[in-house]
């Protein structure tokens, strides 16, 4: 019976697949390589130094164009963050000046920031941003890392269940940053626009961001830089820390997953067994 | 809800409480001596899932409304703020988000189980049209739910969600105008959104307990798809029906915390974390997973009305099927035509699924109308000839007996009530 169903499914599946096969071949993705993150999988964790790194990057490069409208100075002193020191924070938030008020005589006025200030925009509006930017809006940073993504095709979408496959956004943006190339021939590029291998449909508004030692890298003990101050390097950075702004919890999700699921383990398996006793008394059940 | 109660209560108070309102008893009888068929497997313990699961639904979504603001300019601010700001408010939205997908999978194998076993045959008809009008409301509701967030997706599955409606002749613009609250998808709609995704879940409720009663007057059907005839056939809810309920439960609270905690946005789409744009329309507007099957129904007709008719038919077909299905035998155990066409029915179902995700072009659209056919060939010509036509098994003469075999049966007959199960425990 069983090898009955399973013909009749193969068979649907296969006729399914010689009627759509054609609309398939059709599509085309450019998947972004896959990179390995700390952050992934089950006990997956921010690397704070990368972070710290990535946030440099953002800050000399990303943020001159793009707002990250959601984060506060004072996250970037967080567990489970870039983990920089309140003293570290205070004295960065005082580098911005931002707009407050009124005050008592309904001024506005400006002051330096504090850690409870979000991140000052480049822009006043979206307006100002597509005016400085050839019309093209650069989209917040907030959650970014959790906006993006590319399709994984079957079967590939199922095994993501299993291998908790999560990453897509971040390898998408990592691939992006290494992603400009002449054009491909016969692809006309208008005049502002630039190719990219990754974007989809190929044309992207961005110029090429980050160019090899453009960001200073802090320095280990023996005066190098704790990483390479290459593109690959500063856009899997970036990368990361932009996952980190769009999942701030992404640490403490985790850790509760494991307690809760080892605790579900250990709940089921008793059930379980009350289960055996209690059906072993019926007769015709071994324990169903 | 299942008639006399033998419950009788031992202390004073109890005896004064029960005499005025007799609750004690109603749920003493429907959920601890409640004869349940014996031989009832793990499918049938999704219904107490899906109880479980629209109680979670109702006490997460209750605290997430504590910190969400229903506004176009703040509804997407204020879903960032549960999940960066309010303790545990990851938790709680992750929880709320994917346990509407849990429900759906839950409601599914549900409604499966019932395809396979026959339970919408006499005298369960009014019970499954409950249901089918609860899987309504939950559609309802789950649809709503998702334009909350206030991304592109929500903005842009309300707008073509909504819009199905004006292809309904005269009162179609009308329709569409309430919807809305206005001339197009904005801040009216995400409030009466958010108001009525409040109230459907307690309709459901409603409508829930309707289905229970409904249920305990047959009592559950079960694999072997004949009614319980004597206290043989039985064994009393609690504790046999409880505990195997509880560990089926918790293997799926199990699986609904592998995607909370793990891969809490697979079942969600990247779209919706930019907030909405009405003036930038998404690649592809794809409704969530659950809806897949239909959604593919519909854009496999080519006139928008018989598309609309064609989906909404989809569902509606299901109330018909008590009499649609014109076999006497209710399990498909029995019935060896009618198993390998369910079988062929669940891939189709998965296929209109899959095609529902693809852009509507070229081979995906000509397998959605194949796929769409066979859907509705199923239910309007393949169930009535089947039961005029299919030689089902031997039956069983009784729930014992398809458990212990007819030797065994009879041998439990005659031990008698001593070695009754029911009689212990």
């Amino acid at each position: 019976m069983i090898k009955n169903r399973l013909v009749s499914l193969v068979a649907g599946a296969a006729a399914l697949l010689a009627v759509a096969g054609p609309a398939l071949a059709a599509g085309e993705v450019v998947q972004p390589p896959r990179n390995s993150w700390t952050f992934a999988g089950p006990f997956g964790h921010f690397d704070a130094t990368q972070l710290q790194r990535g946030f440099k990057v953002f800050r000399e490069v990303c943020s001159n164009c793009h707002s990250m409208n959601l984060i506060a100075f004072r996250n970037l002193s967080e567990k489970g963050g870039p983990e920089f020191t309140e003293a570290q924070v205070k004295a960065l938030a005082a580098e911005y000046k931002v707009t407050d008020g009124p005050n008592d005589s309904g001024e506005m006025f400006q002051r330096p920031a504090r850690p409870a200030d979000r991140w000052p925009a480049p822009f006043k509006n979206k307006q100002e941003a597509q005016t400085a930017n050839g019309g093209a809006y650069p989209p917040d940073f907030s959650v970014i890392a959790k906006a993006r993504t590319y399709e994984r095709g079957f079967p590939w979408f199922l095994f993501d269940i299993v291998l908790q496959f999560q990453e897509q956004g971040v390898d998408y943006i990592t691939a992006l940053m290494q992603g400009y190339k002449e054009p491909e021939h016969g692809v006309e590029v208008p005049a502002g626009k630039y190719y990219n291998t990754y974007f989809p449909g190929h044309i992207i508004a961005m110029p090429q961001p980050l160019n090899d030692g453009q960001v200073e890298y802090p320095k280990d003990a023996n005066g190098r830089p704790q990483a390479p101050e290459t593109i690959a390097q500063y856009a899997q950075d970036v990368s990361a820390f932009l996952m980190w702004a769009a999942e701030p919890h992404l640490e403490a999700r985790k850790e509760l997953g494991f307690k809760t699921l080892a605790f579900l383990l250990v709940f089921a398996g008793l059930l379980y067994f009350t289960k055996r006793k209690i059906w072993s008394k019926v007769e015709g059940h071994a324990h169903a | 809800m299942s008639g006399h109660s033998t419950y009788v209560p031992k202390s004073a108070i109890g005896k004064w409480f029960e005499s005025r309102l007799p609750i004690v008893g109603l749920i003493h009888s429907s959920f601890v001596v409640f004869p349940n068929p014996r031989n009832l497997n793990y499918w049938w313990t999704f219904g107490g899932i899906l109880a479980f699961m629209l109680v979670a639904q109702i006490v997460t979504g209750v605290v997430l409304a504590m910190h969400y603001t229903p506004n176009a300019d703040l509804a997407f601010l204020s879903v960032e703020h549960i999940m960066r700001d309010v303790n545990y408010g990851w938790l709680i939205r992750y929880l709320h988000a994917n346990g509407a997908s849990m429900f759906f999978i839950a409601v599914y194998v549900h409604m499966f189980r019932g395809f396979y076993y026959g339970s919408y045959k006499a005298p369960r008809e009014i019970l499954w049209i409950l249901g089918v009008i609860i899987f309504l409301l939950m559609m309802a509701t789950a649809f709503m739910g998702y334009v909350l967030p206030w991304g592109q997706m929500s903005f842009w599955g309300a707008t073509v969600i909504t819009n199905l409606f004006s292809a309904f002749p005269v009162v179609g613009e009308t329709i569409v105008s309430f919807l809305w609250g206005g001339y197009a998808v904005g801040n009216p709609t995400l409030n009466r959104f958010f108001s009525l995704h409040y109230l459907l879940p307690f309709m459901i409720a409603g409508v829930v307990i309707l289905h229970i009663w409904a249920l305990h007057i047959p009592g559950s059907n079960n694999p072997a798809g004949i009614e319980k005839k004597t206290e043989k056939d039985t064994l009393p809810f609690h504790p046999y029906f409880t505990v195997k309920d509880a560990l089926a439960l918790v293997v799926f609270v199990m699986f609904f915390s592998w995607f909370v905690f793990y891969i809490p946005n697979y079942l969600g789409h990247a779209d919706n974390y930019i907030p909405a744009d009405p003036a930038v329309t998404p690649a592809h507007i794809v409704p969530e997973w659950y809806f897949l099957p239909f959604y593919a129904i519909l854009r496999a007709i080519p006139d928008k009305l018989m598309g609309v008719l064609a989906m909404f038919g989809s569902i509606a077909v299901l109330v018909f099927l008590p009499w649609l299905d014109t076999s006497k035998i209710k399990s498909a155990t029995y019935r060896p035509l009618y198993r390998q066409f369910f079988w062929v029915f669940v891939a189709c179902c998965i296929g209109l699924g899959w095609l529902g995700a693809k852009p509507p072009e070229g081979g995906y659209v000509i397998a959605s109308r194949i796929l769409t056919a066979y859907y509705f060939a199923h239910f309007l010509i393949i169930l009535p000839l089947l039961g005029l036509f299919e030689t089902p098994r031997r039956i069983p003469g009784s729930i014992a007996e398809a458990v212990l075999g007819k030797q065994g049966s009879a041998s439990a007959m005659a031990a008698g009530a001593a070695a009754s199960p029911n009689t212990k425990g």
